[in-house]
């Protein structure tokens, strides 16, 4: 009986309350589909690309705002629109020119983003980008949580039909080109993976918050293991727990609901490298204890 | 390990003939191979290289099936571009290669730079189970007999009790012979090596090298850039001496002969003009 009620408030306000369990919801999809990307997208050393093209589906989703007003289509489709034709033109500058890849992303989302203010300018419309910015999970409807399990869904299926893929383009891009065609289709598949959580995550937690549980939990687990399969898991892992927490602090410290997720995220990362066996701390007792013996 | 490929290495001995001195520019690298040993590689007029410049040039010729055939020469002769150009990750400038009986992905390419991140969270199985790519696939599960092979294949190397290791925490050796494990699994009938003993100690160089002659033992074609004469006249039966166009091809003693070493040195030296010259054929051949 005690224990029950020990538990109450961890669990009492997704009982008590309908948007809470929605966020919930919203929260475990992103992090089944966003948070193994981000691992990928980390190994790659790609985490900042995330933001670029965080930033690059943006003036998307505000250009969908401007002609549609509110609307979940247009503003998912626009969004998905710029960010892809940035992942297209980039990758194929990178891979066919001198430009490297870091810079091929630059460029193309600065234009995208430039583009998009430009056009939000234009129109002379005072858009409220507040909630492209930073989400609304406490306020997610039947319609996008269907968006999300979906793209989600899409997600989850073709990473685990490409790991391996993914994983050789990832190790070593080089043999993977010698020894199928499909080098390619793993790096273009990846990048819309990445543009369609990134649409996904704009949804609940803001184009720039989505980037935190992609990343975060991934940086965060690989200080715990060294193999690419628990490693995924654990991520997603983190990321659960850590937005079913980030959750909680919301409700109960009258927080904003995507900051405080993504800040709870933060505290997983700050704490595996406090104790994470391949954190510093660790590595520093660890070295310590070989020289004594 | 599969060895299918043993029966074809006794019928076709390689050809160790010194081949001549083809020391002109349109050189040529074989004369027709001993009987029965059918050409694995022509080359017809085969010049490679990097933005229009030609690396080396004008290459005629074949490489016989089963051959173990080192390629020697100074620094910028041409030797790891000749190996990417027979990889086909090189597009010839001007000329053709072509393979015969061998199709591009079928070819095991150990290159000099590796762009392997060693840092990936990888462990030592799973990194030598890549080679297993063209009987899996993207899709394919390891069922037993195939984590048999890898196990064989981690043995031969010398990497047993390793397999959990992740490849960020192998010495440079132990890395290098992981990669050789995965060649091992490749199965290929033609192994492509660029400078593969480079910074590894004697002992791996030692092992790799009977592994090289394993290899060629069951036929397969062995093609590997090298630097050590000493290793190449101990262990290759054929070189081929190159400096940006080949100075001499043939039975390995004959080839590292010191006139052939300084021809190749002198060449590379005064490079300057004659690349200079060469880049412009192949602009005036591209036009």
């Amino acid at each position: 009986m005690s224990q029950t009620l020990s538990l109450t408030p961890l669990f009492s306000p997704f009982i008590e309350f309908g948007f809470m369990r929605r966020a919930l919801a919203g929260c475990l999809a992103l992090s089944l589909g966003a948070t193994p990307v981000g691992v990928f997208l980390m190994l790659r050393r790609m985490s900042l690309a995330g933001d670029a093209m965080s930033h690059a589906i943006l003036p998307g989703a505000a250009v969908g705002y401007l002609i549609a007003g509110l609307s979940l289509p247009a503003m998912t489709v626009g969004g998905l629109l710029a960010g892809l034709t940035v992942a297209v033109l980039s990758g194929g500058v990178a891979r066919n020119s001198v430009i490297k890849e870091d810079a091929s992303l630059a460029t193309f989302y600065l234009l995208s983003l430039s583009a998009g203010v430009l056009i939000i300018s234009l129109r002379g419309s005072s858009v409220d980008l507040l909630h492209v910015l930073f989400g609304s999970v406490l306020a997610l409807d039947d319609a996008t949580l269907l968006l999300l399990a979906v793209f989600t869904s899409v997600s989850v299926l073709a990473l685990a039909l490409g790991l391996r893929l993914f994983v050789l383009e990832g190790c070593d891009p080089a043999f993977l080109a010698r020894i199928s065609r499909l080098g390619p289709m793993a790096h273009y598949g990846f990048m819309v993976l990445l543009v369609l959580n990134l649409v996904a995550g704009f949804h609940a937690l803001g184009t720039l918050m989505a980037v935190g549980i992609m990343i975060l939990p991934a940086a965060a687990a690989r200080l715990w293991v060294c193999n690419i399969g628990p490693l995924l898991l654990i991520a997603v892992l983190i990321a659960i727990i850590g937005s079913f927490l980030g959750l909680l602090l919301s409700y109960h410290a009258n927080l904003p609901a995507g900051p405080a997720i993504v800040l709870t995220l933060g505290g997983s990362y700050l704490l595996s490298l406090a104790v994470g066996p391949l954190g510093p701390l660790a590595s520093r007792w660890r070295s310590g204890w070989h020289f004594e013996r | 390990m599969a060895t299918g490929l043993g029966a074809r290495r006794a019928a076709d001995p390689v050809d160790y003939r010194f081949l001549g001195d083809g020391l002109s520019a349109t050189a040529t690298i074989s004369q027709a191979p001993a009987s029965g040993a059918s050409p694995i590689l022509r080359f017809d007029d085969l010049t490679l290289g990097y933005d229009r410049h030609p690396a080396v040039h004008h290459l005629h010729g074949e490489i016989a099936a089963g051959s173990l055939l080192a390629i020697v020469g100074p620094n910028g002769a041409g030797k790891s571009t000749l190996l990417k150009g027979i990889s086909g990750e090189l597009r010839p400038l001007q000329g053709r290669v072509e393979r015969l009986g061998v199709q591009r992905r079928q070819i095991a390419y150990l290159s000099q730079q590796t762009t392997l991140d060693s840092s990936f969270p990888m462990v030592v199985h799973d990194f030598v189970a890549m080679g297993l790519w063209r009987a899996i696939g993207a899709f394919r599960g390891l069922d037993h007999g195939l984590r048999q092979r890898i196990a064989e294949a981690i043995d031969l190397v010398g990497l047993c009790g390793l397999e959990s290791r992740p490849i960020g925490a192998l010495s440079g050796g132990q890395l290098q012979r992981a990669h050789f494990a995965r060649v091992v699994l490749q199965d290929a009938p033609l192994v492509l090596l660029d400078e593969p003993y480079g910074a590894i100690d004697a002992a791996s160089v030692r092992d790799l090298a009977a592994l090289v002659r394993r290899w060629h033992g069951e036929g397969r074609t062995v093609i590997a850039v090298l630097h050590d004469l000493e290793h190449v006249r101990q262990e290759y039966p054929e070189t081929l001496l190159l400096a940006r166009e080949i100075v001499a091809r043939g039975a390995t003693a004959a080839v590292l002969s010191d006139d052939h070493l300084a021809r190749a040195r002198q060449i590379a030296e005064g490079r300057g003009d004659e690349g200079q010259a060469a880049v412009c054929h192949a602009e005036r051949a591209s036009r």
